[in-house]
């Protein structure tokens, strides 16, 4: 059973970017991560190959850390710090109250497949907290009001 | 006459708007066919003011903020491009009682300067530290450093030098020097700013470290949470490859220092620092146990110096201006100043650096003003998640690694995340036991498994079920967490447990269970 050849071809490029340099394999997985999205099931043991490491230690690494991800994501994604200092100026609430707007709990997509909810600890924006970050831009003190202007423009016409 | 403004480019700053400035302040210079300079310089650590902008006058730099799209108009009118009078207008920068009162040696550029710019760096006194250091044997380079008595800024506090000069003395072909830019600790942001405000004083320091053990490859290990970061390192990198401060041959020296970023990928265990060797190495983050050190067998098996980010950046003010300048400030043995991050429940939070010694309490109220919510500050986290709490009658502790350690606490990265009076203790005890439990690497048992069990009697005794057995049974499990685990995740999760437990009892006792009754 042969690899879909699109995917085969793209870890294939990712593959020849990094080649020849030492411990490459959580530079390839941000690669592949950046063309598709997310670390697709099939293209581990393709990485595994091109490598040389075993299935298992490239599995075991895609799941060891929080920011891959092995399904895809929802096309806008939506991170909230859940840290100390966010916390400190209410970022539960914030949570809670991005959860019911968007109908999702943290780690989940909604069925439309537009947001996804991730918790993030630390943007590192800790004096001008709460902090979200929305398809890679980030905001600081954010109130319920600021997360609902900011998620409005990517929400459906109605 | 062209009139030069700085709007700063640093995360904060955008994320309270500082793009959407730019884009007005520069069509609004369209429009009244005003010429203007946009400099994007990094953030003076007044975050309450970001964006806060600046513009040049013969008297020096004004600042106005924080400055909103809508206001910018009203600068216009009123010739703030001059320094003209406008009710955001801040006065003089260096004049900001925030700002004046401090002492600021490692980010004596953040904020000044064009991060982007070698140029500017070069201006202000860049890159005088390392060609200070390729005119000394290495060993005098670490004896420089040594004896400035600047210790590990990430937290550990372990002497620079001597952590050099361990590598130093390793004869192998091959050695490294890494810096540990993965900055998880919630309230810290000093690695941040200063890699997004003036990324060649880091490489400075990265290269001087690489002269001074014979180490020819460098890596920065940043956290995937910084991508602002990232970009500006990229450049000043290939800035400073090019102007050969970096490559094979530094400034005709003869000398090989080369350096590339790596990016981490959301697990806070690989800020300990074996944990990030293995990452390093495409590994999963698990510790790893020592001995032997990262000093004698580190990244691929090789002598490796792991130093923080402030920790580098320190050592080209140390070489240029020697060990004694900068031994010359700070307290007992805690040499040198502290970045020190102010952050949560504050009104005025930012980046205050001074000379060890300032109290905690000075610190809060005369620069952080109280708190922002204006009740009364309850509680301060010192030192990221793995900090202890410390209540207002903790607050005249000097910020000083020894003085930390006297109360219990420890001072870490110098992060401080301030809480108001709504603060519940043993909530934030438990989220101490739920952010372990994420985060551990898995490793060791204590902390893998403690830190779930941590959460569970947490929540029993909050819902008041056996009670005294239970709190009593916290504290055991705290100790062997403390004793029992291999890093400091699970070895100092009991921290902020056991400091809200001792200060904040009351908190453990009145949980909504028993209210219940």
């Amino acid at each position: 059973m042969g690899a879909d050849p699109a995917l085969q071809a793209t870890i294939e490029g990712v593959l020849a970017r990094h080649a020849g340099r030492p411990g490459p394999l959580l530079e390839v997985l941000h690669g592949v991560q950046e063309a598709l999205g997310f670390v697709p099931k099939d293209a581990v043991p393709l990485i595994a190959q091109g490598l040389n490491l075993s299935i298992a230690e490239v599995h075991g690494v895609v799941t060891f850390y929080h920011h891959f991800h092995e399904h895809p994501r929802g096309r806008h994604v939506v991170q909230l710090c859940r840290a100390e200092a966010c916390q400190s100026m209410q970022a539960e609430g914030l949570a809670a109250h991005a959860k019911r707007r968007l109908g999702i709990d943290f780690n989940e997509t909604t069925s439309d497949g537009r947001f996804s909810l991730e918790p993030i600890f630390c943007f590192g924006n800790c004096a001008c907290a709460p902090a979200a970050m929305i398809d890679g831009e980030l905001h600081g003190r954010v109130t319920a009001e600021r997360f609902d202007e900011l998620i409005a423009p990517l929400e459906p016409a109605t | 006459m062209t009139a030069t403004i700085f709007i700063p480019c640093d995360a904060s700053a955008l994320s309270l708007g500082a793009e959407s400035v730019a884009r007005a302040i520069a069509a609004q210079a369209r429009a009244r066919k005003l010429d203007v300079t946009i400099v994007r310089n990094g953030s003076r650590g007044l975050c309450w003011l970001e964006p806060m902008i600046e513009v040049a006058t013969p008297a020096g730099r004004v600042a106005y903020g924080a400055v909103a799209p809508r206001d910018v108009p009203g600068l216009f009118d009123a010739g703030f491009q001059t320094g003209g009078a406008h009710a955001l207008r801040l006065g003089l920068t260096e004049d900001i009682p925030y700002l004046k009162g401090q002492e600021r040696l490692t980010f004596a550029r953040v904020g000044v300067t064009d991060p982007a710019s070698l140029g500017d760096y070069l201006a202000h006194g860049g890159f005088r530290g390392l060609r200070r250091a390729l005119e000394l044997a290495p060993a005098a380079i670490v004896k420089e450093v040594t004896d400035s008595g600047l210790r590990g800024r990430g937290g550990a506090a372990f002497p620079t030098g001597i952590k050099w000069k361990t590598v130093l003395d390793q004869d192998t072909a091959q050695k490294y020097v890494t810096c540990n830019a993965d900055e998880g600790d919630s309230g810290t942001f000093a690695d941040r700013m200063l890699m997004e405000g003036d990324p060649l004083l880091l490489i400075e320091g990265m290269a001087i470290a690489g002269v001074a053990v014979g180490a020819t490859h460098g890596y920065i290990y940043l956290r995937v949470e910084y991508p602002h970061a990232l970009r500006t390192l990229n450049e000043a990198i290939a800035a400073a490859c090019e102007a050969h401060y970096l490559g094979r041959d530094i400034l005709g020296s003869g000398k090989q220092f080369e350096l590339e970023v790596r990016v981490g990928a959301g697990a806070y265990i690989c800020g300990e620092e074996t944990s990030m060797l293995e990452s390093l190495e495409g590994k999963r983050g698990e510790i790893r146990v020592r001995p032997p050190l990262p000093a004698i067998k580190g990244l691929f098996g090789m002598p490796t110096i792991v130093n923080n980010v402030i920790s580098l950046a320190s050592v080209p003010t140390i070489l240029e201006r020697g060990a004694a300048f900068y031994q010359n400030y700070g307290a007992g043995r805690s040499r040198g100043t502290l970045p020190i991050q102010l952050a949560g429940n504050i009104k005025r939070g930012g980046l205050i650096e001074k000379a060890f010694g300032v109290t905690l309490r000075e610190i809060l109220y005369d620069y952080g003003g109280g708190s922002a919510s204006g009740r009364p500050i309850r509680a301060v986290q010192v030192g990221g998640p793995l900090g202890a709490y410390l209540p207002e009658s903790q607050f005249d502790t000097a910020i000083d690694y020894e003085a930390f350690s006297a109360v219990g606490a420890m001072l870490g990265h110098g992060g401080i995340v301030v809480f108001d009076d709504t603060v519940d203790m043993a909530r934030m005890a438990r989220y101490a036991m739920e952010f372990c439990a994420h985060e551990s690497c898995g490793k060791c048992t204590p902390c893998r498994i403690g830190s779930v069990r941590g959460v569970e009697v947490i929540d029993r005794i909050v819902s008041g079920v056996n009670r005294d057995h239970n709190i009593e049974l916290l504290e055991e499990l705290c100790d062997t967490m403390l004793q029992g685990s291999l890093c400091g995740l699970g070895g100092m999760t009991p921290f902020p447990v056991q400091s809200a437990l001792r200060f904040f009892p009351g908190d453990f006792h009145k949980a909504h269970g028993e209210e219940k009754r």
